[in-house]
């Protein structure tokens, strides 16, 4: 098999690495937000049940976690949802994995905004929702991008772990043209690809940070 | 016509009292300065007033509207100084917006930053930011105005051009009150000042009046200075 080939091979199932990726990142962003917003509330029932789940998120593997969604419905209820479920199960525990650390980065900086922020804002006669859409999120985002950038990163590495559930995203593809080929070099070229990947994503997010940049 | 009035104001942090039966009234269009050492409650009266602490006894009444300048501007860093002055104004007062953008606009040609309506609050030195401040909220057109020591966070030769700003606000007839440590400021620009002293109203009365009492705080309050 000609390094063309593989390229080709891997290529083909690169899109299931981009959707597991995007899905993840458009989907967890914004629960994430959510999250952080339970673990801070006045009601210590939703702070207790946001900080049980980020610390589950946080305190067991990605994998074992890709195998519990996918295969408790059946173990714990009796469920069954077919191999259909399969992308399903892989955009749940991705979504629910990374809103947890995603939780934990907003609310670092929302935790870091000064109180006169919100005072000001009080007395120019500001909802509490108006307050946090207007002034206080734009802020934070400019603040926790570098931590985002990183999540992100790691995000990209990560989609690899969907092979647990034997969905041919390109790493499951490498691995299974390395066996077949008894050759390492679809791994190094896989390799090439997530880096490539990322070098783009760094990018981006470095281009986002600039543009941020016009006030500190 | 009165635009404050403050009974029995009692204000206590973790068990200690700061504020201990305050009673104070501001009528409309008048200055009123508030001196004292630190720690001696200014501040917090100050912001029981607003609503930004919470008093554990009293009342606090206002007839008409009420704006507030911070010690640190709290400026937005995120807009620029046109949208701090009149963001509130459309967003919250819900007023057309070239309407508002030309108030603001007067409002920084009143306050001399008329050419820094594009800049951002970080491109300013300290001086010009509380002065965005004051015009953020002169915008909101209050009756009553409340300085929280404006220029404890900047250097001297830039708190001239705010106390100049403030001083240039008399005609308007909005009434002030402003807790400050420049005394010089405090005596030329009010019809009032209280001396407060261990969460107390030592002294009130006419500038000159307080500033020559014999009380023995006040006395080293004075020369502490």
């Amino acid at each position: 098999m000609s390094v063309i080939q593989i390229i080709e091979e891997l290529w083909s199932s690169f899109g299931v690495t981009l959707n597991i990726f995007l899905v993840t990142l458009l989907l967890s962003l914004p629960l994430g937000l959510l999250v952080a917003l339970g673990r801070m509330a006045k009601n210590p029932l939703l702070r207790g049940f946001t900080g049980a789940y980020i610390s589950i998120m946080r305190g067991t593997p990605l994998m074992l976690q890709l195998i519990v969604v996918y295969f408790g419905p059946y173990y714990l209820f009796g469920l069954s949802f077919g191999t259909s479920y399969r992308m399903t199960a892989i955009y749940i525990a991705f979504v629910i994995n990374y809103a947890a650390y995603f939780a934990e980065i907003y609310r670092s900086g929302i935790q870091s905004m000064p109180k006169g922020q919100y005072e000001a804002a009080k007395l120019l006669g500001y909802s509490g929702r108006q307050t946090f859409a207007y002034i206080i999120l734009p802020q934070v985002i400019k603040r926790i991008l570098p931590s985002v950038t990183n999540e992100v990163i790691t995000l990209v590495k990560d989609t690899a772990f969907a092979f647990t559930l034997s969905v041919m995203e390109m790493f499951t593809k490498a691995k299974a043209l390395a066996a077949g080929q008894t050759s390492i070099l679809p791994l190094f070229i896989a390799g090439a690809f997530y880096y490539i990947f990322n070098y783009a994503v760094a990018f981006a997010f470095e281009y986002a940070e600039k543009k941020l940049d016009y006030y500190q | 016509m009165k635009v404050l009035e403050i009974r029995n104001l009692e204000k206590s942090f973790e068990g200690v009292r700061v504020l201990e039966g305050i009673s104070l009234s501001v009528e409309k269009g008048e200055i009123l300065s508030i001196i004292g050492p630190s720690g001696s409650g200014k501040s917090t009266l100050l912001r029981c007033a607003v609503g930004l602490e919470t008093p554990d006894r009293g009342e606090i009444s206002f007839s008409g509207r009420f704006g507030m300048v911070f010690q640190q501007f709290n400026l937005f860093p995120h807009w620029n100084v046109l949208r701090n002055v009149t963001d509130a104004l459309i967003r919250v007062r819900k007023r057309d917006r070239q309407e508002a953008l030309g108030e603001g606009r007067a409002l920084l040609k009143r306050i001399g930053l008329g050419d820094k309506e594009a800049a951002y609050p970080c491109q300013l030195s300290g001086g010009q930011q509380q002065r965005v401040a004051i015009a953020r909220a002169l915008a909101l057109n209050p009756d009553i105005l409340f300085f929280d020591e404006p220029t404890s966070a900047l250097d001297p030769e830039l708190t001239q051009e705010v106390l100049k700003v403030i001083r240039s606000l008399k005609e308007l007839r909005i009434a002030m009150v402003i807790v400050t440590h420049e005394i010089d400021f405090a005596r030329d620009v009010s019809d009032r000042i209280i001396f407060m002293a261990e969460g107390r109203i030592q002294e009130e009365g006419k500038p000159l009046e307080v500033l020559q009492s014999k009380n023995e705080r006040m006395r080293a309050f004075l020369n502490r200075l």
